[in-house]
């Protein structure tokens, strides 16, 4: 017969005997040994029928496919930017993946740059590689603002059902915020309502675990946003994304040229490409290794900021 | 293994030692988390005089790219005592033989309880940094570092409790101190133990000892071990519930 060790809600660390017995199912955060249920985090247990789970109170942000998460570019090559999304591994969002249509061997930080923060989703995650996509409502490069952190596993509850905790916030201070399943807020707004937004946000953090946040951080930030103006008309971002469900496989990937053109909305018109390479209209195919190793070298030399074809 | 010359007189078992522990008493112990503001996870763990930061910093990426794993996440610990720590002279900055075994013992007694093999060419970094130093550093810098992990939220199969137990004076004691430790014929085993499953993921032995002693020292750690265990989770509960 199985046993539970553990009450829901309980705080629990790694190693702790959750339950006994075959009866129960470890979800996430926990592992069968044998007879018994053990936590891996430190974290909140939740107990559904015959589940048990640990929801983690702590921990670097675990990429996953369909998440819409906010990253700041660390590095790009010919093809690709590197993105660095507060995780174990950077993440590569290709040219192909852009909104816009990046000519072969074109100036990458044109479009994003070094630093840029960008609202992003993950299309694929195999073995610590993270692929991007921008192309979606409201992915975008993110301007002047505010950076915060929180912990990734509270970001669900910034967002809160169907994103009511999240409109409440934007709506009480007048500032546009996007929130990325890795844990980093980007805030926008008037100085003042910047402040009280990020307060409300941190709020939120800290008091995650407790009943009834929405109604206390409304209450919060009644008495915050006393004397500050509420811009009537702040600007309504696409944030759908918030009320989708996760997209399980809902991207199907970069699929054919041909079916992507019927998909509709603005596409680049066609060109033969042959004629746009970048090396100068030199059709020998594409560049060999070799060449591009070389070319690769001498944008090093130049200090990654030129393109290679500049002068 | 060679039975011990018994120096001085043997004190019949039960006996206080030279501060006036019993055999199997540690010294007084604080265990705390969350002590650096910036590591992702940090703990502290202090045993009589001796302090034990850790910080942990990770999953990250691990630069430079050559030493990367892409099967699993490499764990990179670093001991260091800061050059205040020790009872005499001042501590020589720096990396030394000594720091350079204790940061792979440490690494050893902790990879059993992580799944590296979650963060393929990650990195997790471990920094022990001893304050102040009393014998047991090895073993409080285990113990601090677990917790540490724990704050992290690195998944673990267990928490790792580390005490060293030992001969002196023809005695199996629990948690020497520097004086018990530079005694004639001491013989230190520091030992780090799982507390669910009472594995052992360190343990070291310079000295002379019977299987037989050896055997009790071990028991004995597995014994104290569970106090300084209960320390480590009542420490990471705390941060949570006072809220």
């Amino acid at each position: 017969m199985g046993n539970l060790f553990v009450k829901e809600k309980d705080i629990v660390v790694p190693g702790e005997e959750l339950a006994e017995g075959m009866d129960y199912l470890p979800v996430s955060g926990a592992f069968r040994d044998g007879e018994k249920i053990v936590s891996t985090h430190i974290g909140i247990v939740a107990v559904e029928g015959r589940l048990v789970k640990v929801i983690p109170l702590r921990g670097k942000y675990a990429p996953k496919k369909g998440d819409v998460v906010i990253g700041k570019v660390a590095d790009m090559t010919f093809s690709n930017w590197f993105i660095d999304i507060d995780c174990a591994n950077s993440a590569v969002l290709s040219i192909k993946d852009a909104t816009e249509f990046v000519e072969r061997g074109a100036d990458l930080s044109q479009f994003y740059s070094f630093g840029d923060m960008i609202a992003t989703r993950i299309t694929n995650v195999t073995r610590g590689a993270i692929d991007l996509t921008m192309r979606g409502p409201g992915l975008r490069k993110l301007g002047a603002g505010r950076i915060i952190r929180v912990c990734s596993s509270k970001v669900p509850r910034l967002i809160g059902r169907e994103g009511s905790m999240i409109s409440l916030i934007k709506e009480k201070t007048g500032c546009r915020i996007v929130v990325g399943q890795n844990g980093v807020v980007w805030i926008q707004g008037e100085p003042q309502n910047e402040m009280a937004a990020v307060e409300a946000v941190e709020f939120v953090n800290k008091n995650s675990h407790h009943e009834g946040l929405t109604d206390t951080v409304s209450k919060f930030l009644d008495d915050r946003m006393k004397g500050i103006a509420v811009p009537k008309d702040s600007f309504k971002d696409d944030d759908s994304f918030y009320r989708e469900p996760h997209h399980e496989g809902g991207y199907e990937g970069r699929g054919y040229r041909d079916d992507r053109r019927d998909r509709g909305g603005f596409r680049p018109p066609r060109r033969d490409f042959r004629d746009n390479r970048g090396n100068g209209g030199d059709s020998r195919g594409p560049p060999s290794m070799y060449e591009r190793r070389e070319m690769r070298d001498t944008r090093m030399r130049r200090g990654f900021r030129g393109g290679y074809d500049s002068r | 293994m060679v039975l011990k010359k018994k120096t001085g007189q043997a004190p019949s078992k039960g006996a206080k030692r030279a501060d006036g522990r019993t055999a199997d008493e540690l010294r007084p112990f604080e265990a705390k988390v969350g002590v650096i503001n910036r590591a992702d996870g940090s703990a502290m763990f202090k045993s009589g005089k001796t302090i034990a930061l850790a910080a942990v910093y990770g999953p990250r990426e691990l630069h430079p790219k050559f030493l990367q794993n892409p099967e699993k996440a490499v764990l990179r610990c670093n001991y260091n005592m800061m050059t205040f720590s020790g009872s005499g002279e001042r501590v020589k900055p720096g990396p030394s033989r000594r720091s350079r075994e204790i940061s792979m013992i440490i690494e050893k007694a902790l990879t059993p309880v992580l799944n590296l093999e979650l963060y393929p060419n990650a990195v997790i970094d471990v920094y022990v940094e001893l304050l102040q130093t009393d014998a047991g550093t090895r073993c409080a810098g285990v113990t601090a570092a677990a917790m540490a992990l724990a704050d992290a939220g690195i998944p673990m199969k267990d928490l790792v409790s580390s005490v060293s137990v030992g001969l002196v004076n023809g005695q199996i004691v629990a948690d020497l101190t520097k004086e018990e430790e530079d005694m004639e014929g001491t013989v230190d085993v520091p030992t780090a133990v799982l507390p669910r499953t009472g594995e052992f993921t360190l343990l070291q032995l310079d000295g002379h000892m019977t299987p037989e002693q050896l055997q009790e020292a071990l028991e004995l750690s597995t014994k104290v071990s569970q106090h300084i265990y209960a320390a480590q989770k009542k420490a990471l509960k705390e941060r949570y519930h006072h809220a």
